[in-house]
């Protein structure tokens, strides 16, 4: 009987348990409330739906209080009971024999009518059904029980005098909070497991050789200098902001001065498509498309230099994945970042302003040129900055495109590697968690985090200092 | 108050029922505007004298504004916006295709309803027309063009230390004197106003009224205003538009003492409006 319960749908339940309770909370106090609502000439507080609401929220927070519990305890609570009631020849298992043994028996127990014929493991299984019966059997209780008396105490408070509605309305702010919360609690998190797994780090490897070291060779020796890295991330990133920055700026100033409104109503949507393709298709674009390109243009470089007399051999590395090309394919994987919010900024341009310069005599390029980009300015570099950390942390198109050689050269058709595709280099694979080698990746990260986030923090002050412009 | 009118011989002289015959800087006939398929003015011929001060009044939502953006075809940067009839300025039709509306910009200025200073300094501000029009020879000419602006538009004493300062960082009053300034640089022959003292404390409005009554000795104004007080204490001359049409003309007094029309009366008396 309580094996059967080991295989009630929770979830299910304890959503329709919560949909129930809470549409017969908010019955009940609507209907209390609708009694004193027209007897009387007291004139209540708050309208009957939100009494209604009131006790609603009284019935729904348990149930949701509860299932929460039982979603991250439940599991953990069940096999806590079945291990300590494991008769002692199990003690011969290891711990991690044991979680494997347990992950067994809870697949077998999911499975209704499943024997495998081993004595000892349907035993086990039978009890494991048991304890979850018991388990689910007491969480339903409860959360029925503590649901209800929230619905009867919530629902005794009420009285022509009571602030149900101030009641209601805080509840939704803490509703609200508590979204907000669990966002910023995840970064939090992040940031607090990539600061401790670096601290990790920095205590085998000094921090300065890591940042200002030159030699980056963490697979097969253990030399951590991340200069190379960063400087590969930078001369990439400063690529796909040459081709990003122009092309997206006056795409920018295109659609949102010149373009009549069908034209725009079809560029606008398509640019926007550009940031919807997945980078990985970017990523086989920029190896299989533009870098031998790169290649080919680099070696006729090199040619022409060589019979001109210029130079004695290859100047160019023309290397079959480059920082060119990377950099080109990022740059265009970030055109509708900067296009997008340029167009918004420069949009955003009161047109009195473009009225001014008209009335002036400005031809339409001399307004936009001298009037309004200007004063759009602060917004276009935000745009531009936003763009800059996207393409820093951009990962798909330079694990393809860039190469893995770690190295300092100002050659943009030589191959580089940057933070991002180390880190995914330290990751893959093996994934043996303490060694320096898997925690320079969190070292990397943070570095990789603190670039971007001030460029962030730099863009939103910009972008603010622009709002208040034209409050 | 005739004094200033006729002076200068204008080469178009019609004469309309409504209003006396004067040396007029620009003449419409025949003004029609529309918005895509809605039509905003309704054949409104009118005479804009030279030297003095024409004030359209008019309830809101009359035209009178649209009309005022006839005059230096800033309605074509209005998408669906189309106007016909001829407006003749020194014998030309503005409106005429051969026409450089930029050019004519320069030739007719005009200042907003809300203040709208560029976001450069006061000194940028006043130098960006001449600039673009190729108006001075060099920084001691540019200087000058700006410093007689400023000094014009009654401005000069309060910035002429700040000049590198945000135009924007001003107060409303002197922001909107900055504009006619920036207006006045560029050696406009009509100056447009739309409402230029709606968004103005009292104060910074006589400031401004003062200002217009010193410009019309050189310059031909045309003025947009909701205040009649405004219209009466600054204008030469008056139009009363009343749902797109022009319903009567003539000298403010007149129209003020002793409208024609019985709208008109209406209108001034406060009966509707």
């Amino acid at each position: 009987m309580l094996s059967e319960l080991g295989h009630l749908p929770m979830d299910f339940l304890l959503l329709a348990a919560a949909v129930t309770l809470a549409s017969f909370g908010f019955i009940a106090g609507r209907l209390r409330a609708e009694q004193f609502s027209f007897s009387g000439d007291i004139h209540p507080n708050s309208r009957p739906n939100a009494h209604g609401y009131f006790v609603l929220m009284w019935s729904l927070v348990p149930v949701v209080l509860v299932g929460l519990g039982y979603i991250i305890f439940g599991e953990g609570a069940s096999r806590a009971v079945l291990r300590s009631e494991l008769p002692d020849g199990f003690s011969i298992l290891t711990p991690g024999e044991l979680t494997t043994y347990l992950d067994t028996v809870a697949r077998a127990a999911r499975m209704p009518g499943f024997l495998s014929g081993e004595r000892v493991f349907d035993t086990v299984t039978e009890r494991y059904g048991e304890i979850r019966g018991t388990i689910n059997l007491i969480t339903l209780c409860i959360a029925g029980a503590l649901s209800l008396s929230g619905m009867v105490l919530a629902r005794r408070c009420l009285s022509p005098e009571f602030r149900a509605r101030q009641h209601v309305e805080s509840g939704i702010e803490w509703f609200l909070f508590l979204c907000a919360a669990l966002a910023i609690a995840t970064t939090v998190g992040i940031v607090a497991s990539l600061v401790f797994e670096s601290l990790r780090f920095f205590s085998e490897v000094p921090v300065w050789d890591f940042l200002l070291g030159t030699r980056w060779n963490a697979q097969t020796s253990a030399e951590f200098g991340a200069l190379p890295l960063f400087f590969g991330t930078f001369m990439i990133s400063f690529f796909a902001m040459m081709v990003a920055a122009p092309v997206g700026l006056f795409a920018a100033i295109y659609l949102s001065e010149y373009a009549s409104r069908q034209v725009r109503a079809i560029i606008k949507p398509v640019l926007e498509i550009l940031a919807g393709i997945p980078t990985v298709v970017y990523g086989f674009f920029a190896l299989l498309v533009v870098a031998p390109a790169v290649r080919s243009v680099a070696l006729w470089i090199n040619q022409l230099l060589i019979a001109w007399g210029l130079a004695d051999g290859a100047v160019l590395a023309a290397q079959p994945t480059s920082a060119l090309a990377a950099g080109i394919v990022m740059g265009i994987m970030v055109i509708p970042f900067v296009s997008s919010l340029s167009d918004d900024v420069i949009r955003a341009v009161p047109q009195s302003l473009r009225d001014g310069a008209y009335a002036m005599g400005a031809t339409k390029s001399e307004a936009v040129r001298q009037v309004v980009v200007p004063a759009a300015l602060p917004g276009i570099i935000a745009a531009l900055l936003l763009a800059v950390s996207r393409a820093i942390g951009e990962t798909m198109i330079v694990v393809m495109a860039a190469g893995q050689r770690a190295r300092i050269s100002p050659d943009p058709t030589s191959d580089l590697t940057t933070i991002t595709v180390q880190i995914v280099s330290l990751l893959t694979g093996e994934s043996e968690f303490d060694s320096p080698k898997t925690l320079s990746a969190f070292a990397l990260g943070l570095v990789l985090f603190v670039i971007t986030l001030l460029f962030n923090l730099v863009a939103i002050n910009v972008v603010k200092r622009f709002r208040e412009k034209y409050e | 108050m005739d004094g200033t009118l006729g002076e200068k011989t204008a080469p178009d002289k019609g004469v309309l029922p409504d209003a006396p015959e004067v040396a007029a800087r620009m003449s419409c006939r025949n003004i029609n505007v529309y918005y895509g398929e809605k039509q905003a003015i309704y054949d409104v011929s009118l005479q804009i004298a030279d030297r003095s001060v024409t004030a359209l009044i008019g309830p809101s939502g009359c035209g009178k504004s649209t009309f005022l953006r006839c005059l230096n075809r800033m309605n074509d940067t209005i998408e669906g916006c189309r106007v016909e009839g001829e407006i003749l300025m020194e014998g030309e039709n503005i409106n005429s295709p051969s026409i450089d509306p930029v050019l004519l910009r320069s030739r007719v200025g005009m200042v907003f309803q809300k203040p709208n200073p560029f976001p450069k300094s006061i000194y940028e501000n006043i130098a960006y027309g001449p600039r673009i029009h190729g108006l001075a020879q060099g920084r001691e000419d540019l200087d000058e063009i700006v410093e007689k602006s400023l000094r014009r538009a009654g401005l000069w004493e309060e910035v002429k230390d700040r000049l590198n300062v945000a135009g924007t960082s001003l107060s409303g009053g002197q922001q909107q004197r900055l504009c006619i300034a920036r207006a006045i640089a560029v050696r406009p022959e009509v100056i447009l106003m739309d409402e230029p003292c709606s968004a103005l404390d009292p104060i910074a409005t006589a400031r401004i009224e003062e200002l217009i009554d010193d410009l019309r000795k050189r310059y031909c104004i045309v003025i947009v205003t909701h205040s009649m007080q405004q219209a009466a204490r600054v204008s030469q001359r008056t139009a009363f538009f009343h749902l797109g049409s022009l319903v009567e003309m003539g000298e403010t007094d007149q129209i003020f003492t002793s409208p024609r029309d019985r709208r008109t009366e209406d209108y001034i008396t406060g009966r509707f409006g």
